[in-house]
């Protein structure tokens, strides 16, 4: 338990110093480093990376978004033809960036089983 | 095992990284476009409009108010500062638009839109539309460095926008399509100012009148497209006396029109551009003192292709709406003047026919060859291999159509002569009438200015209204330039050009207004030759009997007639079709709509239906009638509204009112009206099914789309209001008043203004598009014009663009 609370806390610490400096696909670097350092057990192994990133991504866009009213939000789903509710794209952003944290952690597994 | 897996989940990765990350068609890539920290979200702001900025190479501190209507109102202590906080503002409200403008007017857009554009962009530069903005920064270089310097110093302030841009804050649209913004330079500048050349007076259309001609002959095109109609009511009144022009037209050479068969010409710009604008005398003026009057009908667009702004500096105080890209105010006001634009009606473009020789390095020309130059013309394409296109260019400017562009004669062209190619100093204009003072300082103003053509309308403080129609016209010999022209004989040559001095023009006249509304700028007694491809003849008589109507008018007057609805054209002909059609095979469903036709009192209001029958009805009747000249194969035109009605109510049995399909009658106008009827009647009936009404609102639908081909997230439909193209308030679908201004003269100058937009270019801001439904419901902002930088009290933010500490 304490494992997939440190791996979770650092997943988005990474993601947040890394993303200052690194493009989009920092959160993949994050959640690769952090899984090379903590294990994690079977379907945890893509879920905590997942959660970290979908939660700090979905928070950030949310607070970005609400501020104003979600003008933006609304357009943008518009032209991905998802109706005209910002809460899907916020889900859709958070769960495109879940997946890919969660994907980098798994192949972090898999370098940590080769090596042993 | 263990591999494998490693090696699956390593390609999963890699996957996601390639699709997360890659654009695939129309979708963005996802990963950057939607993450949080640098995708969309960031541009899910207001622009700040209270902040300090150093901007390097200022001289001085420049302070930038903003209004509520988030209008920037820049002081600045010299000219050169005050141009280079304008581009800066430009870029920071506007960078993508000012940016994909100039690409659009250099074919530069397959670059960012790939190979759909093709096409687009080859056509940009056949025309010669990079040619001609290298031409007039020549001009520049050559005679005006003061102008060129100033053109500088928006560039840097442009630049010094983009410098300090993170591509986190990027413009929407550059997320989207995935590319950067590029290094502002001067010469974007000069392709804006062609851009509007083009899209104001880059219309004619000699080869679809060459067609026209070939097919029914010299008589019958003159009824079709005479010179004047049986009665005008020109810009410059017709009691003008012209009798201080001394020098006198071209002679009329012997001259044959070359008949060729063209099939197929490149696309126009927008027939409906065009504008009003007008003016009223200080004895006309309930208050005393003139006001003024501009409304440009342009495509409705977002981000708006307007932007207002005041600009105020130790030799002006200017405010008023410019167009990202030019310096300046272009249709605004300063302290002791006004004045405004609308399209002059005059050809600027002519056409001639190319003779090469067997290689295509020579053409013939006064009996002898001379040498063809090559420009080349690179374009790039994303995601495909760069296309290199040669223009010819003979003395006459580029052959346009040759066997690479719409043509397949290996050994001739036709060649464009466009005075657009000569190099002006339109810039200058500008500058210098945002400067005025009074009627000397506007005509000095306007003598920089070629083309577009322009009718400018002008009022001051002092009390003198005018308008002059200005441009650098040709002193063409009679008829010169209607059809395509023999490009070896020199006698087709332009001779020479009418001097500026004996440019139409009136001031103060008797009749204590002037206006123009794209119509005749002048009747018969002009001593020059002038013809155009198309002369709007409704609005100008509703404002001109507007003005004769009483004594004295206001502001109030003047915004109810920048938004009349009246149909002058349906009031007509509509009564003379309800008199002259035989209604006796008219169904129950038909009856129901001709009455509703015949009780409409001509106003295109938006809960109306008179205007959708009328526009079904005499849409079917026109293609009725010109059915003769209807054709794939060849290119050609129909004639304007005002000649077929004309025609219609005075030569009902005409032989081009017989349908040629139907061999065995011979249709007569009252025939065609009620045939037409009929056909319209069954289109109203499907819309009505449809839709369920065809209320003017809900038929029209006007929108105001964005700039990347109308995409709907970005746009705005369905906006209630009513006009129509012909009418004052102009708005058709997607057309129609893009600005509108009234100054009234007083000390200092009172202005309202609005256009259907925002200031903002961020769709992602509630100033992107937040002044449509005023817009539409015809209502004005007043315009805050600052008499000093003291005077915050409206203002909600302030921007402060500092100079480099150590400079």
């Amino acid at each position: 338990m304490n494992r997939n609370i440190s791996n979770f806390s650092l997943t988005i610490l990474f993601a947040i110093v890394f993303s200052i400096f690194l493009p989009w696909w920092s959160i993949m670097l994050a959640s690769f480093i952090s899984s090379l350092l903590i294990s994690l057990k079977k379907i945890m192994v893509f879920l905590i990376p997942f959660f970290a990133v979908f939660i700090y991504w979905a928070l950030y866009s949310y607070l970005l978004s609400s501020s104003n009213d979600f003008i933006l939000a609304k357009k943008i789903s518009d032209l991905f033809n998802i109706g005209s509710s910002p809460y899907l794209l916020i889900i859709l952003s958070a769960t495109i960036g879940g997946i890919s944290s969660g994907a980098s952690a798994l192949f972090a597994n898999q370098i940590k089983i080769n090596l042993k | 095992m263990k591999k494998i897996k490693l090696f699956i989940s390593a390609l999963f990765v890699l996957g996601i990284l390639c699709f997360l990350n890659t654009k695939i068609g129309n979708v963005p890539a996802l990963g950057k476009f939607l993450n949080p920290v640098t995708g969309i979200w960031q541009n899910e702001n207001n622009e700040t409009i209270s902040d300090e900025v150093v901007i390097p190479g200022l001289i001085d501190k420049v302070v930038v108010y903003y209004d509520k209507q988030m209008i920037p109102h820049v002081f600045a202590k010299n000219d050169h500062d005050l141009y280079k906080a304008q581009g800066y503002l430009t870029a920071k409200h506007r960078l993508w638009q000012l940016e994909f403008q100039t690409h659009a007017a250099a074919g530069r857009l397959s670059e960012i839109l790939g190979d759909l554009a093709i096409n687009y962009d080859r056509t940009q530069r056949r025309i010669g539309m990079v040619y001609g903005a290298e031409q007039g920064l020549k001009y520049m270089e050559k005679y005006d460095r003061e102008t060129l310097g100033f053109v500088h110093d928006y560039t840097d302030g442009v630049n010094a926008y983009i410098n300090q841009l993170d591509p986190i804050n990027y413009p929407v649209e550059y997320k989207l399509l995935d590319y950067s913004p590029e290094k502002w330079t001067s010469k974007k500048s000069a392709l804006l100012l062609m851009y509007m050349t083009k899209m104001l007076a880059g219309r004619d259309d000699d080869l679809e009148y060459t067609n026209v001609l070939r097919l029914i002959g010299m008589d019958n095109f003159n009824l079709l497209f005479p010179d004047f109609f049986d009665s005008v009511d020109p810009v410059i009144p017709k009691q003008t006396d012209w009798s201080f022009i001394d020098q006198p037209q071209t002679n009329l050479p012997l001259n044959y029109v070359v008949l060729d068969t063209i099939t197929e010409t490149i696309k126009k710009p927008n027939p409906d551009n065009g504008s009003n604008n007008w003016a009223i005398s200080e004895a006309k003026s309930i208050t005393g003192n003139p006001i003024l009057a501009n409304d440009p009908h342009l495509g409705l667009n977002l981000p708006s292709i307007w932007m207002m702004m005041q600009l105020c500096s130790p030799t002006h105080n200017v405010m008023g709406t410019t167009i990202p890209g030019a310096l300046s105010i272009i249709s605004g006001f300063n302290q002791n003047i006004a004045w405004g634009e609308t399209n002059a009606t005059r050809d600027v473009i002519d056409w001639y026919k190319i003779e090469f020789n067997q290689d295509r390095t020579k053409y013939l020309f006064d009996d002898s060859w001379k040498d063809v130059r090559n420009r080349l013309e690179e374009i790039k394409i994303r995601g495909g291999e760069t296309i290199i296109d040669t223009v010819l260019y003979t003395h006459h400017g580029p052959v346009v159509y040759d066997k690479n562009f719409k043509s397949n004669n290996q050994r001739s062209g036709y060649a464009m002569r466009w005075i657009a190619h000569d190099g002006g100093n339109h810039q200058r204009t500008f500058i210098e009438l945002n400067k005025a003072k009074n009627y000397d300082d506007y005509v000095n103003a306007l003598n920089y200015w070629d083309a577009p053509a322009q009718n400018f309308v002008f009022a001051s403080t002092e009390g003198d209204i005018a308008l002059w129609i200005q441009g650098k016209f040709a002193n063409k010999w009679e008829g010169q330039g209607k059809f395509l022209m023999d490009g070896s004989n020199p006698e087709n040559d332009w001779q020479s050009f009418i001097p500026q001095k004996f440019n139409a023009h009136t001031k103060n006249p008797s009749r204590g207004f002037v206006s123009s509304a794209n119509q005749h700028p002048v009747d018969q007694s002009y001593p020059y030759f002038i013809f155009n491809d198309g002369y709007e003849t409704y609005r100008n008589r509703v404002i001109n009997d507007f003005f004769n109507s009483k004594d004295k008018f206001s502001i109030e007057d003047f915004k109810d007639l920048q938004n009349n609805n009246f149909n002058l054209k349906a009031a007509e002909l509509i009564p003379f079709m309800l008199d002259n059609m035989e209604v006796s095979s008219l169904t129950k469903k038909e009856i129901e709509i001709y009455n509703e036709i015949k009780s409409w009192k001509f106003n295109n209001d938006i809960n109306e239906v008179g205007p959708s029958i009328w526009r079904e009805w005499y849409g079917e009747l026109y293609a009725l009638i010109w059915d003769e000249l209807e054709s794939d194969k060849v290119a050609l035109i129909k004639p304007y509204t005002y000649q077929t009605i004309y025609l219609l109510k005075n030569e009902g049995d005409n032989n081009f009112m017989d349908i040629k399909e139907t061999t065995d009658i011979k249709e007569t106008a009252s025939n065609l009206f009620l045939l037409s009827f009929k056909k319209a009647a069954e289109r109203l009936i499907e819309i009505r099914n449809k839709k369920g009404n065809y209320d003017w609102v809900n038929y029209k639908s006007t929108f105001v789309g964005h700039l990347l081909n109308d995409l709907p997230a970005f746009s705005r439909f369905n906006i209630p209001i009513g006009g129509d193209r012909n009418i004052v308030n102009a708005t058709s679908e997607n057309h129609g008043p893009s600005w509108r201004m009234i100054v009234e003269m007083s000390k200092p100058p009172k202005a309202f203004g609005i256009y259907p937009g925002g200031q903002s270019g961020n769709p992602g801001s509630k100033h992107y598009d937040n002044f449509i439904d005023d817009w539409a419901k015809g209502e004005y902002y007043q315009l805050e014009f600052l008499q000093s930088i003291n005077e915050t009290e409206n203002m909600i933010g302030t921007l402060i663009l500092k100079p480099q500490e150590n400079e």
